[in-house]
């Protein structure tokens, strides 16, 4: 049976257009990269433009260092152009970099979170595996052909560098790093008769939060500790990792290495009634329902406030940053404790900070001049200064246990600019704890998980404010609510600890899908041609 | 057919192979030097509205102020406590960048004005709102750093329009007055440009990309404008009024002593903090 040609030229047109469309579609975006292989030497007769996407904490002093970590590497390698974006919030790079990876212009050096490279690794050899050039000795970490004095992966902190393993591969290294501390304003603490102690508990913090709801006697507009009518003794500024920080305390799931969503459980549930408690009573309150908590601090509107020790210099009465007009700020005494704890015998609190990763790129020399970079950031000249813009430590032992740095540190209190105590303090509390530090899972999917455990405590806490019932069906409401919100129910997990690649993208299904028609037309239209072939033959020998 | 069919197939293959090619290998169709490339914009980073908020030349026809059943005057919201839910009819006087269906809103009627903070919105829908659009938000008053605003909203567009006109707030600034027309659209008259600095350096800026020009092109821009004694910090929000239009520009083109008028909404963080709209250097 012959169809007719017209009906063969639409069934054609059916069976090609969407091909064409799929093949066009399945190919945008796409960037084939190879393997990255360390090169025998590096090519100083080329000149390289590298792009380095930094973060600062809206902090001009870090801008000037990456300025000046420039000038002096193009100094040493003034064939090595270096490109500086700068942004003030990871999301933002992390958006940025994402909509790049599908169009082929990522950076070649980025700022980053390993949560975030679990999703930048979806991609074939998008982001450079560390592993082997890390361990090359010419070109390797303090390698003998590098022209700096860079460390090597012995120098730098074993904790630090392991953060930067995902999926079982060196993906990042680190670049600074910080953790969570409870700014306390002593003068009020001591004023309605407590002692802070040297680590305080949660209970303590609700207890004595509550205590300073008291109105005044004298006018019940205005709270009796500060005599303003504004107080909200206890914020916290990261809701996701107040409630990260909790469970690891309360030694409660969270997630596995996997992927396996654990957050949903009685342990999250008693927190998060607890926390509701207190959001209702307003004594608690967070940065996304009030604003920073460091302009009520400082304005003695609030008694704890948990922030990054990155964000030291915008803390106290005496702080070289701050948003609030100097008329509203009031003098006491700031004292820098970790996090609230469960059990102050054994303290756990976040480690965090900015890491580095590389992008990899066909031209194994740029790759190159990109990880020499790298190890530049790594080098005193940038992990010192940059260490002493905010609440930060180095990260390599060359740059902490230094001359330099111990003189930096010795030297608390001598102005409040330079070495504004409550910024040292809160070096040193990281410095006293890194073993003590912890950091989450990483997997393709643990930034959502992160920002789900946020919104659960936003959630109560607005509700109890708003006089809403929370009760069992409103927890369960909660439940699907930031389940369906953050696709947790959508993430996949794999085997080898996050590299799970999830469903084929339905454009590659379609291309696949059409290749294989086209191959099937191609073989019945060969069969047919065969059979015809063999019928006219048998017609002329008759 | 089977030349159609051939011709088809080989057609699908060259034109996916040389758009694999086109894409699939940027280091060898580069010179050396070349690999920078300008970063794409996050393809969801939302379009600018640029339209600010002309003055209304003719009298409204319809009621500003009348509100449905159920909804709030502009006097019972403003009397609600924070945190109360709350219901508003009003008029969208701008908006800034949709993203990740959530909208922020500028809008007003005859009594005064509202701010909507991540109001929900598909994509779709951020293009109706366009300056006069009437709507219904229904959500939860909240405070932030000073500034009313309602949280957790939702909308639905409604039948009518209004542009409220700039209320000329220049003699206010320094009162306790003030904060009385927050997210009003409002005017500045003849104030001058005074000089930003930072601590422990002497240049003097004409306006700042970021609070402490730790930005660049493209972010928010503050500049610091005088009027008698008092110094006020004024910016112009990138999300509402991007590096391309003329108000972003016109504050790049700053220097200290210029005498300006100025538009925008009066945005409040910790103290006043106008969003601005509109620079005319006098």
């Amino acid at each position: 049976m012959r169809l007719p040609r017209k009906l063969l030229s639409v069934i054609a047109a059916v069976l090609v257009l969407p091909l064409l469309c799929t093949t066009l579609w399945g190919c945008h975006g796409s960037r084939e990269i190879n393997d990255f292989e360390i090169p025998g030497g590096f090519d100083e007769s080329r000149r390289f433009e590298i792009v380095f996407w930094a973060k600062n904490d809206t902090n001009i002093n870090q801008r000037r260092i990456y300025e000046q970590a420039i000038a002096d590497f193009q100094e040493i390698y003034p064939n090595i152009s270096v490109k500086l974006k700068s942004y003030t919030d990871y999301g933002a790079i992390y958006n940025d970099v994402i909509t790049n990876i599908s169009t082929g212009t990522t950076p070649n050096i980025c700022i980053t979170y390993p949560d975030h490279i679990a999703t930048y690794i979806t991609g074939e050899n998008v982001v450079l595996p560390l592993d082997a050039i890390m361990d090359d000795p010419a070109y390797g970490l303090g390698g003998s052909a590098i022209k700096f004095d860079a460390p090597s992966k012995d120098e730098i902190q074993k904790k630090f560098l392991d953060e930067g393993i995902v999926a079982g591969r060196q993906y990042a290294l680190p670049y600074m790093r910080s953790t969570e501390a409870l700014y306390i304003n002593k003068t009020y603490v001591e004023a309605m008769g407590y002692t802070v102690p040297e680590i305080a508990t949660w209970d303590f913090i609700w207890e004595v939060s509550e205590k300073a709801m008291e109105k005044s006697p004298d006018d019940p507009d205005l709270f009796k500790v500060n005599g303003q009518n504004i107080m909200i003794p206890f914020i916290y500024k990261s809701t996701d990792n107040m409630m990260i920080t909790m469970l690891k305390q309360k030694d409660a799931g969270y997630s596995t290495d996997k992927g396996e969503i654990l957050i949903f459980n009685d342990t999250t549930r008693e927190l998060l009634e607890e926390i509701a408690v207190h959001g209702g009573s307003r004594a608690f309150s967070t940065f996304k329902i009030s604003s920073y908590p460091g302009n009520f601090f400082n304005a003695g509107r609030c008694i704890f406030a948990v922030d990054s020790t990155a964000g030291a210099t915008w803390i106290g009465s005496h702080a070289p940053l701050s948003d609030i007009h100097e008329s509203e700020i009031v003098e006491f005494e700031t004292v820098v404790r970790p996090v609230p704890q469960f059990d102050p015998e054994h303290p756990q609190m976040i480690s965090q900070g900015p890491s580095v990763c590389i992008f990899n790129q066909n031209d194994s020399q740029e790759v190159l001049a990109s990880w020499i970079f790298a190890q530049f950031l790594l080098t005193n000249s940038v992990q010192i200064p940059y260490s002493g813009t905010e609440g930060y430590v180095p990260v390599t032992r060359t740059a902490a246990e230094s001359a330099e740095y111990r003189d930096y540190l010795s030297r608390r209190g001598e102005d409040n600019k330079t070495y504004y105590s409550v910024k040292i303090d809160a070096s040193k509390l990281l410095l006293d704890n890194i073993d003590n530090s912890f950091i989450t899972p990483v997997f393709n999917g643990s930034t959502s998980l992160r920002d789900a455990a946020g919104d659960l405590i936003e959630n109560v806490v607005k509700s109890e404010r708003r006089k809403e019932t929370v009760d069992d069906a409103y927890f369960v409401k909660l439940r699907e609510n930031v389940t369906k919100l953050y696709r947790l129910d959508q993430l996949e997990v794999s085997e080898d600890g996050g590299r799970a690649l999830g469903k084929l993208p339905a454009a590659s299904v379609w291309l696949l899908s059409g290749l294989a028609a086209v191959w099937v037309g191609i073989g019945a239209y060969y069969a047919c041609s065969l059979v015809k072939k063999k019928k006219e033959a048998a017609g002329q020998a008759r | 057919m089977k030349k159609i069919l051939v011709s088809l197939i080989a057609l699908v293959m060259v034109i996916g192979l040389a758009a694999c090619t086109v894409n699939g290998d940027p280091g060898t169709t580069e010179e050396p030097g070349n690999a920078t490339q300008a970063p794409a914009e996050n393809t969801e980073a939302p379009a600018e509205n640029t339209e600010a908020p002309a003055e209304n030349t003719e009298a409204p026809a319809e009621d500003i102020n009348a509100k449905s059943e159920g909804v709030m005057t502009y006097a019972e919201y403003d009397a609600a406590a924070i945190d109360a839910e709350v219901t508003i009819e009003a008029y969208v006087q701008a908006h800034q960048s949709w993203w990740d269906d959530k909208i922020t809103v500028y809008a007003a009627d005859g009594d005064g004005a509202y701010f909507m903070y991540d109001m929900k919105c598909a994509e779709a829908d951020a293009d109706k709102l366009t300056p006069g659009t009437k709507i219904r938000v229904h959500g939860y008053k909240a405070e932030w750093s000073g500034e009313i605003e309602i949280v957790d909203g939702t909308f639905e567009i409604l039948e009518g329009n209004y542009i409220a006109p700039a209320v000329d707030v220049t003699d206010l600034l320094g009162t306790d007055e003030l904060i009385k027309k927050q997210n009003q659209f409002v005017s500045f008259k003849g104030l001058t440009v005074v000089a930003k600095k930072l601590k422990d350096d002497d240049t003097e800026y004409a306006f700042m990309y970021k609070w402490d020009n730790s930005g660049e092109q493209g972010d928010d821009v503050y500049f610091d404008v005088k009027l008698g004694e008092n110094t006020y910090t004024f910016l112009v929000e990138s999300y509402l009024c991007g590096k391309d239009t003329d108000v972003y520009k016109a504050v790049e083109g700053l220097k200290v002593g210029d005498v300006v008028d100025l538009e925008g909404f009066l945005y409040w963080y910790n103290g006043v903090n106008p969003h601005i709209t509109s620079v005319i250097v006098k």
